[in-house]
């Protein structure tokens, strides 16, 4: 197969939640090869995972579907590929809603693959029994202590797979669980043949996958010097265009908002970062202080020089598992005396409760006066001690459901039997909701399998 | 010596790691990482947001980035969806350290970008 010079691969979603523009305005604005797509965060598999429970069908981006029923026909005419994570904890079933939305436009023969082998849920206690013991890798406790309550386990599969089901023909690529580098990664090794072992290609494809896998983190958005990022609101979304030897460049579409430059991409390069000489992915680890940026042109950053190294011989698990139920509620208290009010009706709370037997520990209560200085708590700033009002956003949590519920009874009743200016009940009496823990593990790659399977619509 | 905000010659990130957060501070001159390096410890920055973090704090140097990473081990009120703050992702975490006041000698803000 000849191989292309220069290979454009976008992002358009940095997590579920993010614009329903950013994919749709890639296709439009520009050329691009790659649409990747990320859906998915730690919190995400966990709500993911309450969707499933509820309704089996369902456990995946739904966001997705949107997405390829509103730029189907371009995707076709242009024959741009698209990887995703948005298999969430179901990617055979958001295979076939993919299909059906492509059938109601009247697509067919469109080549769809699915790369699962990340959800080791059915396998725990096989694994377990094995001596796996998947400890927490922050807390080092065993698995067992939580077992009973665990919901889902999957692993941060690697790019390989991504790349294999784009050399068997696919257009559409759905994973469930791999890591967010890994979308950029998958098609980069697939386009110029890289190898495991190739560890700094490996580490230039991660590299290049961190930077964009936040959507507009890295061209503007959440910018300390916000006031110089123009157009803010048609903010172009990131564009790998990437070479064969392992050096990019970033950049964005001619004519959107924000900005590429060094500066940009280092807001988004130190991201959730841990030690930055070592970055570790499935495929390899990662230096990112190895790399080299240079503003080559308008909204143009080359990075060169990126260095790697081999892999662990483990893959991070994500966990997640019931670890009690909590509530939340919020009331806009206005002056005068604001800061004085919100302070009275959380302790108006407290007490009626007590009052019916409904008692909480510190640790499971929260009281917030938003507006009053909550963000940057102990630090002094400007006019945080009287505001003109505050938000009084107050919650609980615990074990016990019946209690947690007994709380959000005594909230709105504050706008009649309370100080006066309460107002802005924003959802109504809350109720409680499971909290879902995340578990992060460690197991051996030898224990998962991988499998790619093709359909077509 | 001008005591000025750390914004003055750095800017900042943060985002959710566990049950804490990273901030990562960049430089916006040599000069800047060069006197953050020595004044930016841990201590300043545990001190500083001692209200939101109640865990360790740890430091990661990249020279060549001009950056200097601080995990906050435990500054979400227990992280993912067992949190009960506002900031439940440590969102603004970059932001706080931002405001910190810095005793900044004249030559280093000559020499940085504001």
């Amino acid at each position: 197969m000849a191989r292309k010079d220069k290979v454009l691969v976008a992002n358009g979603q940095g997590f579920w939640g993010d614009s329903l523009l950013g994919p749709i305005r890639l296709c439009r604005e520009g050329p691009i090869d790659y649409l990747t797509l990320d859906y998915l965060a730690e919190v995400t598999m966990s709500i993911l995972q309450k969707q499933r429970l509820r309704e089996p069908s369902k456990g995946f981006a739904t966001d997705f579907i949107k997405m390829i029923e509103r730029t189907a026909p371009e995707l076709v005419a242009k024959g741009i590929k698209v990887v995703a994570n948005a298999g969430g904890v179901n990617p055979m079933a958001c295979k076939d809603a993919t299909i059906a939305a492509l059938h109601k436009q009247g697509f067919k023969g469109v080549k769809i693959a699915v790369v699962e082998g990340d959800d080791i849920y059915g396998q725990l206690d096989a694994l377990l029994a094995g001596g796996e013991e998947l400890k927490n890798m922050d807390t080092g406790a065993p698995l067992s202590s939580v077992r009973k309550t665990v919901s889902s386990a999957n692993v941060y599969l690697g790019a390989f797979p991504t790349a294999q089901a784009l050399d068997q023909g696919a257009q559409i690529v759905i994973t469930g669980r791999g890591t967010d580098p890994g979308l950029v990664l998958g098609p980069l090794i697939h386009e110029f043949g890289w190898k495991p072992g190739d560890y700094d290609l490996i580490a230039a494809g991660t590299i290049a996958g961190h930077i964009v896998e936040c959507g507009a983190q890295c061209t503007g958005g959440n910018y300390t010097d916000w006031r110089a990022v123009k157009n803010m609101a048609m903010v172009g979304y990131p564009i790998i265009e990437a070479s064969a030897d392992g050096s990019f460049v970033v950049t964005k579409h001619a004519g959107t908002g924000g900005m590429v430059t060094r500066r940009s991409i280092l807001h988004q390069l130190v991201y959730e970062m841990g030690d930055p000489k070592n970055y570790i992915g499935p495929d390899g680890t990662a230096d990112f202080t190895s790399i080299t940026m240079e503003e080559v042109g308008p909204d143009r950053v080359r990075i060169t020089g990126a260095k790697g190294g081999p892999p662990t011989p483990t893959y991070k698990v994500s966990i997640s598992y019931s670890d009690g139920w909590k509530a939340l509620g919020q009331l806009t208290v206005s002056g005068p005396d604001a800061l004085a009010k919100a302070k009275l009706c959380a302790e108006i709370v407290w007490k009626r409760l007590e009052y019916d037997g409904c008692t909480f520990a510190e640790s499971e209560k929260l009281v917030e006066f938003v507006g009053a200085n909550v963000c940057h708590a102990g630090i002094d700033v400007p006019n945080a001690s009287e505001p003109s009002e505050v938000v009084l956003h107050i919650g609980v949590k615990g074990q016990d459901k019946a209690k947690i519920d007994r709380f959000g009874y005594e909230l709105v009743p504050l706008v009649t039997s309370g100080p006066p200016g309460v107002t802005g009940f924003a959802g109504g009496r809350p109720h409680a909701t499971e909290i879902i823990g995340f578990w992060p593990a460690l197991m051996r790659k030898d224990k998962v399998t991988t499998k790619v399977s093709l359909f077509e619509s | 010596m001008p005591i000025v905000a750390l914004s003055r010659i750095a800017d900042a990130r943060s985002g959710d790691k566990g049950e804490g957060s990273n901030v990562g501070v960049m430089a916006r001159s040599d000069a800047a990482y060069a006197f953050l390096k020595s004044k930016l410890t841990t201590d300043a920055v545990r001190t500083h947001m001692q209200a939101i973090n109640s865990g360790a704090v740890k430091r990661y140097e990249s020279d060549s980035l001009r950056v200097l990473n601080f995990i906050l081990a435990d500054s979400l009120g227990g992280g993912g969806s067992a949190s009960l703050k506002t900031d439940a992702q440590g969102k603004t975490h970059g932001l706080a350290l931002l405001r910190m006041k810095l005793d900044v000698p004249a030559d280093v803000l000559a020499a940085t970008p504001e």
